[in-house]
Order: structure tokens, then C-alpha cells, then sequence
């Protein structure tokens, strides 16, 4: 287990996470949804749907975007906002890729 | 998606800024937007508007804001330069130039003309008089809500769909409106003579007048040279401030005319809307097509998607003519119509007429097909009727319930009440909480045409689409005549045109094997498409190459990848298979152990004659399977697009009435079509005697045991919507039984669209097209081969699979404190 502090976190190693798929990383905070997206990076975002709390992680991801596994809500990655018509917003996070390696900056959580 | 810069891009000119045109250009901008630098010029000073919604406006009930489709914005953001309140003169064919009015010259290299038509206006002395218009444009309903204003007496000549529109409008503004009509039967083109009469009694009813059979011979001018009466052939005068000419359209087709362009009545084009000249093509009320004129919407908005298919270098579509549908839009007066209503020629007609109930319903049939409908009074199943006509479904087997609409053919819940009477505050979408006035306003304020656009801005059907009816009644209600329910050429999604018969062909026949291939070769609009096209592709892979294609799991669904279904908190559910609702102590006790090893919140009996635990977290899911698949039980499937259960009642075994060994011919099916892929969830009943305890006949296949064999009967649903089956066999061994059910199954595996249960298949199918395939015994015999060969890759229990291959990826990534 890692500590959290302000700075980059390593999460995985890159090859765990293929493209088109997300993965949860849990927080004592909560879960963050790490996704790898159809244009090859990698965005972080709550794991809980704005619509009801879905697990966001769970979603077919295409593009920048994830479908809500629950109710077929479309949440931009790189915004962290839903698409119309719905209305809603998730925290994003930072994430970098170093040498094979994801790393997440979680900043004040 | 080819980039040009501004200096490279072919220059498209085209002419008329109405709806036809418009549309042409928005649907080129979503195939190619970069492709075009384009120029439109209209010869109103308006931006693109609902032309239809004219008569509401008329009617007071829109304003002239509200029915602007495009508004300046829009041409803006698009980069498109709209001359407008100019018009064009001649196109110069040579140069490839179009001249205006003003003296300027519009460049072109692809030229669309959609000019429209006019009013036809009577050839009679006194049609140039003051007040005399016709009813197409904002300036005419301007001329008349001023006219109104100031006089009282109108006359419309014209009892066609278009002059009761204005007469009613005009009524509703206060005036006294005779309507002059040549034929003996108001709207004869699109109603028989039964429905005319209703309506002219209405109408009457409500203070207009009629006077016909009449034709006009004159108008007569008062000193100012204002129109004061219309004269008719027999001599009668009647007085007049203002006359509406609404006796059919003129196709504009002059400008083409004159630059040599052929023409008929309209301006002739081919199946690709293309003019006799390569580089101009036609669009709209002023194209003949096969010999057809259009004066509604809704095909000119089908010719608009071939014409943009080709000019975005598509070029696949074509365009073959439409049926149409017509629908008055006179507030309180239902009234609809489709195809060739009038039957003749030995079509056979369904009738039903109510006088004092105002109700009056005629269906023409031909070779057991819908082929025409005219609906008086109550419309609510236009639509429905008017689907069943285009995509010339075989209406044989509900042809004794046709006539009282498609609520008579089992529904749960919606159907009933006649939307057009619903208040806004009825709830249309349960799913998502959307009431009818928030549709009809969305329609109308955002100018939606089609179901999906209505779905994408209010959500309404979006989730279990069991409104959909009911939307596309709004629809119907909200746009008359131009709402044209299901296009028969739905794309798969949005980010194709294609249907899903093309993908499917264009995968067997161009050997695509992956989602990637698929894509690229059918030149998908985004770049790894949505959550509603990658399981789709993925089942028709699936389905195309046994043993072959590899399962892509990040276009399944999460309840196909984690194989439980997801519940509200994210928590799944496991539900282990019970061969033909048959378990054991043993099971039972497995089932227990991992109940409370992995602490399942609730354990409860399904619908389906198997237990299902709730709760299970997903890092625990693999480690409970491990434990179930070690007391010899698998994956019931329970959350697949896939083979769900097969319920079975005692039978002979136990049963003073069985006839046969229902349960173990369950099972034998059971262990036949498990694990099988399919384009929808797929269930199974046997049921020892016709006392049908097992609901065979609500699944969709079903065995009915009786003393001489089995029947079997294909179709059925007890969901959203209630479908009984339809027998389809009888046979006498269970070999048999096998064999028409493996054949079944892989015909509807082949031929269903993703997401589409048995009984909606065989609906669009007809049960004749599926009959003759079964019951030809090679064909039947390929099939059940087919499926047997597919199901040798598919028989390997999920569970275990994922348990040893994929444990790690039910687990947290990492786990940050
Ligand atoms: C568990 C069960 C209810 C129960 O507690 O009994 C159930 C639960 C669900 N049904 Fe069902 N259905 C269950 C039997 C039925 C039946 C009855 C039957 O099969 O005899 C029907 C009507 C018969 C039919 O299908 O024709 C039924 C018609 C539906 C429908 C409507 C399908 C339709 O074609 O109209 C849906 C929605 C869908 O599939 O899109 C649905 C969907 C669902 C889903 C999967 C909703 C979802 O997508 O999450 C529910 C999952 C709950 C869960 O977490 O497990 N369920 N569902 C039953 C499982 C049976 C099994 O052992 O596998
Ligand atoms: C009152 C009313 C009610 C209707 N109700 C229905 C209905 O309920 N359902 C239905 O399906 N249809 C209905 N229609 C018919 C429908 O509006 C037409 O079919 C449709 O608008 C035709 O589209 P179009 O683009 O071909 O022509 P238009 O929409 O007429 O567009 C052509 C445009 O080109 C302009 N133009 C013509 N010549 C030139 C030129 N030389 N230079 C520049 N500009 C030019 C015209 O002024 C016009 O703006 C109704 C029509 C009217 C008038
Ligand atoms: S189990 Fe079926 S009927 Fe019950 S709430 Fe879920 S989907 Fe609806
Ligand atoms: S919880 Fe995500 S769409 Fe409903």
C-alpha cells in the first residue's frame, strides 16, 4: 500500500490497464475510476456516477468517454462532465505516465 | 476524415434555403463537414423554418420564433455564407455560375437546387386582385392574420389538407370561411369518401361552411381593386375580403428549365437525386422522382440522406421512392392516413365505422400485407400502421386484431389512453421521469424530427424503450404528416449510416474479424465507436466467426464481463444454472455455505426457477464461483444477452396429467443451447400438458408435451410487452424438438439485430419467413448444424474461466491510504 501525499502517486504499471478499459483505485477517500481512453492517455475521475452513483469504472469507455453502467449516462473524461441532455460533473484527477508506469496526483483529497 | 483547407474545398451553391435544402446540408456536415465550402441562397428574408408549423402559427398556437429550425447561429458556426431575401435568377452551366438577382455571380462546383413549389393559382380573372394569396410562406400567414384583423368574410378555394389547415386558422382568428371545393369528397387524396364525410361534418359542426362539388369562375374586385367575392360556374357570389388559393403546388422548376436541364412536372432525377447535368443535383418539392412529385417532408427529408450520402463520397444509398402518410393538423380533429387507402383491385378491406362515436378505421390489404390506412378519430395506432405498411410486414397471423390496434396485441401498461388527450403532466418515459409537455415542447423548440433526436434531448424511451409508441405518437401528433415513425433504413447508431443487415453482410462478405476491421472498412464516424455499436459488433463477430473471433470483453456490457448482474450499489448478483429448475441437496447446500462465506445480503427464488444470491462485492465474485463450480454447479447466465433458463414443470414423471417427461427434455434443451450467444436474452419452456404450467407459451421457445408428440411454439415474451407464441410444429420426438430448436435458435442468432428479442424478430420477419425456413428440412437441418458447431466454442463455463484467468481484474488497481 502507498501513502498519499500531494505529490504523483505510482498506481500500476502501464500494460495493466488496456486501452479501452478502466480500473478502480481505492482511496480512503473513496474510489477513483482510472481509465485508459480511445486516444491513448489516461484519465482519472470519481468513481460515482452524477446521476446515481453508479460505478463509472465498470462503463464501456469509448473515445474520451465512459457510459454509466447503471442508467447509460456518458461522462466526459477529460471534463468529468456528462453529456447532454444530463447534466452533472465529476472530479477529475491529474495523471501522468513515467516510464511504464501511471501515476495519479490526488492532490487535496 | 479528409482535412482540406478553405482553398481546396469544392464550392457547393444550393439554391433555396428551405427545409429540403437545409436538411441536405446538415446531413453532409455530419458525414464530411470539412468537405465543402457552401453557400445557400434563399430568396426569403428568413433564416430555414418549420414550413409545416405555418398552420399552428396561423392557428395562434406557435409563434414565427418558434418554428425557426436554423437559426443565424447556426449557419455561422458551420461557416456556411447564407445569402438571403435574394434570389437567384439563372444558373449559368457553362461557367458554373449562379446569378442573382442583385446582378451577382455565385461560383459552383456541386450545385443542389431546392426551390420547392409554390401555390397553384387558379387561372381565372381576378387572381392578381388584392387579397388574394396562396398559403406556403411567413409572408402569407402574415397577409392573413392582417386580413383577419380587418375583414370578415374569407373564402379558401381548395379543400385539400393545406386549405382546411388555413380555414381553420382563419376561423380561429375570427373570421366566416367557406371553403370552395372541386371534388365531391374534401381531402380525396388522402381520404376515402367515409372519413371526407366525418370530417366535412366536423367541420361544419365547428362553423365552417362547404360549398361543393363548386368551381370558381371569377374573382370579383371591389373599386380599390381589392378582392370582394368569388364568383362560381352556376352564377352564386360569395363574398370575399380574402381568398386563400390552396389547389395543389407548382414545383419551382423553372430556373432548372431554363438551363436545359430536363423536366417533367418537377425536375427529373435519378435514384442519387442527380439532374441530367453530373454536377447538379435536386432536392425537395421541385424533384420528380419514378414520376413522383413529394409535397410532405418526410421523404424529402429520405431523399436529403442519399443526396448528402453522395455528396459526402459515400455513395452507397439510394433513393427508391416513399410511402407517404398524411396527418391533419387541426387541433381536436384526429385524423390520419397512409399508403393506398383506397384498396380496389381485390385488396381486401377491414372496416370499422362508429357515426355517433365519430370513430371510422380502414385498412387495405394486399397478399397479407398492410398497404393502406385512413384513420378518423382515433389515430393512435398511425403510427404503428403506418411501420407495418413500409416494412411490409405479414399481417396474416393478427390480422383478426389488426383493426383495434396494436394495444390489443398484449401491452403492459402503456397503450390505452389516446396520447393526443393525455395532459402535459402525464408521464410518457417511467425510466426517466420525462411527461408529455416536456417532449412536445422539445419538439418543438428544438426542431426534433426523428425518435432518436427526441431521445438524445429529453431521454424519453431512451432506457427500456418501452414508450417508444407513445413517443413516436407525440411526434406524429406534435408534426402530422411529417413524422415518419422508424426510417425502414435505421442506422446501427449514430456513428454509422449503416443498418445492422448491411454491417452483418459486410462482415460475412468482406471476411472482417474485428471490431477495429469493421470500423475502418465502413468508415465509422467516431473513432472506437459508443456503448450501443461495440456489443452490437461484437455479437455479429461473434456470431459470424465461431472459434475464430476473439471476444472482445471491452465492448461487453459489465454484467458480460463480470458475469453477475450489477445492482444499484454496485454490488453483483450470482445466480448459478439449475438444469431445467432441477437441484439437489447438495446444490443447495453449496449454495448456503457460499451464502454466508461471502456474505450475500439476500437470497431469493427468481422468476427463472433458480436461486440468486445478492450483494457478492466483485473481488469476491471469482472466489464464489471457484466454490460453486467445485460442487459442480456453472454460470446460469443470468445476466447475458445469452440462453437464460428453461423452465420446466413435473411432467409424466410425477403428474396425474403429464403427458411426456417435460423436465428431462428441459434439461436436455437446457444442455444443448447453454452458453450460446445471442442477439437478446433468450428463454426456454416445456410444459407436460396443455395446462401449460411451465408459461411454454409466453417464451421464446416453447414446448407444449401432448399425448401424440410436441408442440412447438416460437415467439413468445412476457416482458414489457406480452407476446404469446406462435405455434410453428408439431413433431414427435424429442430428437425432433432438438433439432427445430437448435434450428431456431441460430436462425434468429443470424438474422435478429442486436438487442432484439424473438418475438419483435419474427414480427418484422413475419412467422411465414421463419415457417419456410424451418420447416424446409435441409435448410432446417444446416442450420441446427450451425448452431451445434458454434456452441463447441461457446460451452466452456464462464466462471470458471474468468476465476482462473481474470481473478486479478476484479480486484482494485491499488489501494491508496
Ligand atoms: C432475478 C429476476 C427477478 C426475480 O427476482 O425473479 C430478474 C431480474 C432482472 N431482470 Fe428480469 N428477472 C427475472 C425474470 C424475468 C422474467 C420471468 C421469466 O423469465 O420467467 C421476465 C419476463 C419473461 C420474459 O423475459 O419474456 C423478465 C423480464 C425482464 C425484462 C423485459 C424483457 C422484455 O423482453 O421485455 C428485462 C429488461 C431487459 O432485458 O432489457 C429484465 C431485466 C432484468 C434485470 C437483469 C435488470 C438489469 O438489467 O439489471 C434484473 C436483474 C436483477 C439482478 O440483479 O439479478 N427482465 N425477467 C429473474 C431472473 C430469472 C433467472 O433465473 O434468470
Ligand atoms: C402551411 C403548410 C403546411 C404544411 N403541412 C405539412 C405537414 O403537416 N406535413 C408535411 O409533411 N408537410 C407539410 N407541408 C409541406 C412541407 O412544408 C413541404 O413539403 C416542404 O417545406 C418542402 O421543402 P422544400 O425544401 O422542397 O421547399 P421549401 O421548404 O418551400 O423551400 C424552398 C425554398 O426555396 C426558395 N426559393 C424558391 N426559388 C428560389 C430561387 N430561385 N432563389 C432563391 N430561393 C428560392 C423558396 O422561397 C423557399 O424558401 C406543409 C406546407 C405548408 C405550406
Ligand atoms: S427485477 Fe425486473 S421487474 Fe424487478 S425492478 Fe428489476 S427489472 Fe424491474
Ligand atoms: S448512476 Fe450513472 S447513469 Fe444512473
Amino acid at each position: 500500500m502507498t501513502t498519499v501525499t500531494d505529490e504523483w502517486v505510482k498506481v500500476a504499471e502501464v500494460n495493466k490497464v488496456p486501452p479501452l478499459t478502466g480500473r478502480v483505485v481505492r482511496t480512503k477517500h473513496g474510489d477513483i475510476a482510472l481509465f485508459h481512453a480511445g486516444d491513448g492517455n489516461f484519465y482519472a475521475i470519481d468513481n460515482k456516477c452524477p446521476h446515481k452513483g453508479g460505478p463509472l469504472s465498470e462503463g464501456i469507455v469509448h473515445d474520451c468517454h465512459v457510459t454509466c453502467p447503471l442508467h447509460n449516462w456518458v461522462l466526459n473524461l477529460k471534463t468529468g462532465e456528462a453529456e447532454a441532455p444530463d447534466e452533472g460533473k465529476v472530479a477529475t484527477y491529474e495523471v501522468k505516465v513515467e516510464d511504464g508506469a501511471v501515476y495519479l496526483k490526488l492532490g487535496g483529497v | 476524415m479528409n482535412v482540406h483547407t478553405n482553398s481546396e474545398r469544392e464550392r457547393l451553391v444550393v439554391i433555396g434555403n428551405g427545409m429540403a435544402g437545409v436538411r441536405a446540408v446538415e446531413e453532409i456536415l455530419k458525414l464530411d463537414p470539412q468537405r465543402y465550402a457552401i453557400t445557400i441562397i434563399g430568396d426569403e428574408p428568413y433564416e430555414n423554418y418549420n414550413r409545416i408549423l405555418l398552420s399552428p402559427v396561423l392557428a395562434g398556437e406557435n409563434t414565427i420564433e418558434d418554428i425557426i429550425l436554423n437559426p443565424a447561429d447556426w449557419y455561422e458556426e458551420n461557416g456556411i455564407d447564407l445569402i438571403k431575401g435574394v434570389r437567384a435568377t439563372a444558373i449559368d452551366r457553362v461557367k458554373r455560375e449562379v446569378e442573382l438577382a442583385d446582378g451577382r455571380r455565385v461560383p459552383y462546383d456541386k450545385l443542389i437546387i431546392a426551390t420547392g413549389s409554390r401555390p397553384f393559382i387558379l387561372p381565372v380573372p381576378g387572381n392578381d386582385l388584392e387579397g388574394v394569396i396562396g398559403f406556403r410562406d411567413i409572408a402569407d400567414v402574415e397577409t392573413m392574420l392582417q386580413a383577419a384583423k380587418k375583414y370578415r368574410h374569407a373564402v379558401v378555394i381548395g379543400g385539400g389538407l393545406l386549405g382546411l389547415e388555413a380555414a381553420n386558422g382563419l376561423m380561429k382568428n375570427g373570421m366566416e370561411v367557406t371553403v370552395v371545393h372541386l371534388m365531391d369528397t374534401l381531402m380525396e387524396r388522402q381520404l376515402d369518401r367515409e372519413a371526407g364525410e366525418m370530417l366535412r361534418r366536423s367541420l361544419e359542426s365547428r362553423g365552417m361552411k362547404f360549398v361543393m362539388p363548386a368551381k370558381t369562375s371569377e374573382i370579383l374586385g371591389d373599386e380599390n381593386g381589392r378582392v370582394r367575392a368569388v364568383k362560381l360556374e352556376d352564377g352564386t357570389e360569395i363574398p370575399a375580403e380574402l381568398v386563400v388559393m390552396t389547389a395543389g403546388i407548382v414545383p419551382n422548376k423553372e430556373i432548372a428549365e431554363e438551363a436545359g436541364l430536363y423536366c417533367e412536372r418537377g425536375i427529373v432525377v435519378n435514384d442519387y437525386l442527380m439532374t441530367y447535368d453530373p454536377r447538379i443535383f435536386a432536392v425537395g418539392e421541385c424533384v420528380q422522382h419514378r414520376g413522383v412529385c413529394y409535397g410532405l417532408v418526410a421523404p424529402l427529408y429520405e431523399q436529403a440522406r442519399v443526396l448528402a450520402n453522395h455528396l459526402a463520397g459515400r455513395g452507397w444509398m439510394t433513393y427508391e421512392g416513399s410511402v407517404t402518410s398524411t396527418k391533419l393538423k387541426v387541433t381536436g380533429i384526429d385524423l390520419f392516413s397512409a399508403g393506398n387507402f383506397l384498396g380496389g383491385n381485390g385488396a381486401d378491406e377491414l372496416i370499422m365505422k362508429d357515426e355517433k362515436g365519430g370513430v371510422y378505421k380502414k385498412l387495405v390489404i394486399e397478399n397479407d400485407k398492410l398497404t393502406g390506412a385512413v384513420l378518423y378519430g382515433d389515430t393512435v395506432d398511425g403510427a404503428w400502421y403506418f411501420q407495418l405498411i413500409r416494412e411490409g410486414t405479414d399481417v396474416s397471423e393478427i390480422r383478426n386484431k389488426l383493426l383495434f390496434g396494436q394495444a390489443h396485441l398484449g401491452d403492459s401498461g402503456h397503450g390505452e389512453d389516446s396520447v393526443a388527450n393525455l395532459p402535459d403532466d402525464a408521464e410518457i418515459c417511467g425510466c426517466n421521469g420525462v411527461c408529455k409537455g416536456e417532449i412536445v415542447t422539445a419538439i418543438k423548440e428544438q426542431g426534433l424530427f426523428t425518435l432518436d433526436e427526441v431521445r438524445k434531448v429529453t431521454k424519453a424511451s431512451a432506457s427500456c424503450g418501452s414508450c417508444t409508441g407513445l413517443v413516436e405518437q407525440i411526434l406524429a401528433s406534435v408534426l402530422g404528416g411529417d413524422y415518419s415513425a422508424a426510417p425502414s433504413e435505421k442506422p446501427l447508431c449514430g456513428c454509422t449510416d449503416y443498418t445492422h443487415e448491411q454491417v452483418r453482410e459486410a462482415i460475412l462478405e468482406n471476411g472482417l474479424k474485428s471490431i477495429p476491421d469493421v470500423m475502418r472498412f465502413m468508415e465509422w464516424r467516431t473513432p472506437n465507436g459508443c456503448a450501443t455499436c461495440r456489443p452490437a459488433l461484437n455479437y455479429y463477430l461473434l456470431c459470424a466467426w465461431p472459434g475464430e473471433y476473439e471476444d472482445d470483453l471491452r465492448s461487453r456490457f459489465i454484467n458480460e464481463r463480470a458475469h453477475g448482474n450489477i445492482q444499484k450499489d454496485g454490488t453483483y448478483s450470482v445466480v448459478p444454472r439449475m438444469w431445467g429448475g432441477v437441484t439437489t441437496p447438495d446444490e443447495l447446500r453449496a449454495i448456503a455455505e457460499v451464502a454466508e462465506k461471502y456474505g450475500a445480503k439476500e437470497v431469493k427464488v427468481t422468476g427463472g426457477q433458480r436461486i440468486d444470491l445478492f450483494g457478492i462485492r466483485k473481488e469476491d465474485l471469482p472466489k464464489i464461483w471457484r466454490d460453486l463450480n467445485k460442487a459442480g454447479m456453472v454460470s446460469g447466465h443470468a445476466y447475458g444477452k445469452a440462453l437464460r433458463t428453461v423452465k420446466t414443470c413435473v411432467g409424466s414423471q410425477w403428474c396425474r396429467f403429464g403427458t411426456q417427461d417435460s423436465t428431462g427434455l428441459g434439461i436436455k434443451l437446457e444442455k444443448l443451447t447453454w452458453g450460446s450467444w445471442m442477439p437478446h436474452k433468450f428463454k426456454l419452456g416445456v410444459s407436460g400438458c396443455p395446462r401449460n404450467c411451465a408459461e411454454a407459451t409466453i417464451k421464446d421457445f416453447g414446448v407444449v408435451c401432448v399425448d401424440s408428440g410436441y408442440e412447438l411454439h416460437v415467439g413468445g415474451n412476457g416482458g414489457i410487452k406480452v407476446r404469446v407464441t406462435d405455434l410453428i410444429a408439431k413433431v414427435e420426438t424429442e430428437e425432433e424438438v432438438l433439432e427445430w430448436a437448435a434450428a431456431f435458435i441460430q436462425l434468429y442468432r443470424e438474422t435478429a439485430h442486436y438487442l432484439e428479442r424473438t418475438a419483435p424478430w419474427i414480427e418484422r420477419k413475419g412467422l411465414a419467413w421463419v415457417k419456410e425456413r424451418l420447416e424446409d428440412e435441409k435448410n432446417r437441418k444446416a442450420l441446427a448444424e450451425r448452431f451445434r458447431f458454434s456452441q463447441q466454442f461457446a460451452q466452456v463455463d464462464p466462471w470458471a474461466e474468468m476465476a482462473e484467468k481474470h481473478e486479478d481484474e476484479f480486484k482494485p488497481l491499488a489501494e491508496l491510504v
